[in-house]
């Protein structure tokens, strides 16, 4: 981060922010709807990344359950906004969405977050298994539903809901990262056993962070599913959902705190460019990318920046001293 | 008055009795020594104090109060802390955020976060490692990293410390530093309960040893009743 601070002054990293959001805040003004929503499938992504990477970035502990606390709020829109009629505002869906995910990851996170490693992760993917095939046999067996279609929300208001969670999420990451909390996060995934012995709630501290990731998780697939319009549980509980937060996150680089929103922008516009441009080869010059990715930037894109710091350091100092 | 007691504490590994039916006391302002062959149930006991394992059967009183059952970090908010056996550090942090995470988690009375790096500050001069703060923990020596752990743990203003052989490892000037460090320590209040191999060092610095062997407590006096002690000699110091 020092680093990073040395290149990007404060005040300029905050005008810079800022006016980001300002653009984004004004994009249907000036926006093409497919810009609208190709960003709003990117806020979508960068959501997951970032909320995946608040709990398994500092402690280490890899989540595979993103998909089901996605997908719980998917069902949750599913639900409550039927397109005979919606039971309830689509913000409150959200919040409701976000909410019950929260309570599942709870619960889940006091059940398991025990389990260390590759145990952790097994379990986690298992889960969304579980609940998938529980949904389907709810909607054949008792519901008698197979699919359910959503009222439609226009696309603006897609656009803003998503931009509003992307907003809170980042503070609440930021927050997170520069407390206590974030410090007793660290110490967790550092040793546990040391940090326990030092007074932090162990358990605590990892169930309460997962609930947190598992509420932004919840919100943003609430919002999505009015966009995709209809929806069944395999729509729902996708595991593609579990890995890409993952690869996003690897591929930007959970070392700085932008590294998974810079990962989750180019990984999700990439993926359009080369879907739309390459539509029979996307898939294999994806992989390629990623490949190198791993291979050459084992600290994710975020990694070559102090990379090319030093290389741009030492050039401008070689220049110098070749002018004295 | 006697801050640590133990009665009849008992664990089994399996089959094995690790510890098995140890009566055991620490009082205020002594330096203890715990000594035994390996394998003798020594960290065991450490672990079954600090909450890390729970008992089979058995009560541990810290301060006249029941601890078994609580969790570590409710214990170590009571004023016990500990350092252990394989260096625990938080690596990839710095020297100075492992020694501020003691001081802003695990003190009996919550401080203010000024509070917590100044204590912070005081500790790292206090075992001299200063020069180092911003360092990670994972690029200093053996010994440093050892300096790391117990300024961690006096961060969290302990009354009782639990050092896990603090000296295995180090080299003799190193153990010498090492001794001075744990007399410093008790003189500023903090009672000690020590495991140790180095024999030197525990027959100088201790007021009082307790010999383990099998998971179960042999023998306990001053370091002189424990050298002159048949059984002693027999088990552990060699003939």
């Amino acid at each position: 981060m020092d680093r990073f601070g040395v290149i990007f002054k404060k005040p300029f990293m905050l005008g810079l922010l800022g006016l980001i959001l300002v653009a984004l805040a004004t994009l249907p003004f000036y926006g093409s709807l497919y810009l609208i929503i190709l960003i709003t499938a990117i806020l979508m992504y960068i959501i997951l990344t970032v909320s995946w990477v608040i709990f398994s970035g500092p402690t280490g502990y890899m989540s595979l359950a993103s998909a089901a606390f996605f997908g719980v709020g998917i069902y949750a829109s599913a639900i409550l906004l039927p397109n005979t009629g919606p039971v309830l505002p689509l913000l409150v869906v959200v919040v409701i969405g976000g909410l019950i995910s929260f309570m599942l990851a709870l619960l889940i996170g006091a059940l398991t977050l025990r389990l260390r490693g590759i145990y952790f992760a097994i379990f986690t993917f298992g889960l969304l298994e579980l609940i998938k095939q529980l949904l389907l046999y709810w909607e054949i067996t008792i519901t008698g539903t197979r699919g359910r279609f959503i009222v439609l929300v226009d696309t603006d208001t897609i656009f803003y809901i998503m931009l509003g969670i992307f907003v809170a999420l980042m503070l609440t990451a930021y927050f997170i990262r520069h407390s206590k909390f974030g410090l007793a996060l660290q110490s967790i995934g550092e040793n546990e056993e040391a940090a326990a012995h030092s007074g932090v709630n162990v358990t605590m501290v990892k169930v309460i962070t997962f609930a947190i990731s598992a509420f932004f998780m919840g919100a943003a697939g609430a919002v999505i599913a009015t966009k995709w319009t209809y929806i069944d549980p395999y729509i729902a509980f996708n595991p593609l959902f579990s890995f890409l937060p993952v690869m996003m996150a690897i591929f930007g680089g959970t070392g700085l705190f932008y590294g998974p929103v810079i990962g989750a922008t180019i990984f999700a516009y990439l993926e359009e460019v080369l879907l739309t441009k390459f539509p029979y080869y996307y898939m294999l010059l994806f992989g390629a990318v990623l490949v190198g990715t791993i291979l050459y930037l084992p600290n994710g894109l975020v990694g070559l920046i102090p990379r090319l710091v030093q290389k741009w350091r030492k050039g401008g100092s070689a220049r110098q001293s070749a002018n004295t | 008055m006697r801050i640590l007691e133990g009665e009849k504490v008992t664990k089994y590994f399996g089959g094995l009795a690790a510890v098995s039916k140890v009566d055991f006391n620490v009082e205020r302002g002594e330096i203890v020594g715990l000594i035994g062959p390996n394998g003798a149930g020594k960290t065991t006991l450490f672990n079954l104090i600090s909450g890390a394992l729970p008992l089979k059967s058995g009560v541990i009183k810290f301060k006249g109060e029941k601890i078994s059952g609580l969790e570590s970090h409710q214990i170590c908010r009571k004023g016990m802390a500990r350092t252990f056996q394989s260096v625990k550090v938080f690596g990839n942090m710095p020297v100075f955020q492992n020694v501020l995470l003691g001081s802003m988690f695990g003190t009996p009375t919550a401080m203010s976060s000024a509070d917590a790096t100044s204590e912070a500050t005081q500790l790292l001069e206090f075992i001299g490692l200063s020069a180092v703060s911003a360092t990670p923990a994972k690029d200093l020596t053996l010994v440093n990293q050892k300096r790391v752990e117990v300024a961690r743990a006096l961060a969290t203003k302990p009354e009782l410390l639990l050092l896990d052989e603090l000296m295995a490892g180090l080299n003799p000037t190193e153990v010498a530093e090492a001794m001075e460090l744990v007399t410093t320590i008790r003189d500023r209040g903090v009672t000690i309960f020590m495991i140790e191999h180095v024999m030197k060092a525990i027959m100088s610095v201790c007021n009082r040893i307790m010999v383990f062997h099998h998971g179960e407590k042999i023998a306990d006096g001053t370091p002189q009743e424990i050298t002159t002690s048949k059984k002693v000699v027999e088990v552990y110091l060699g003939e």
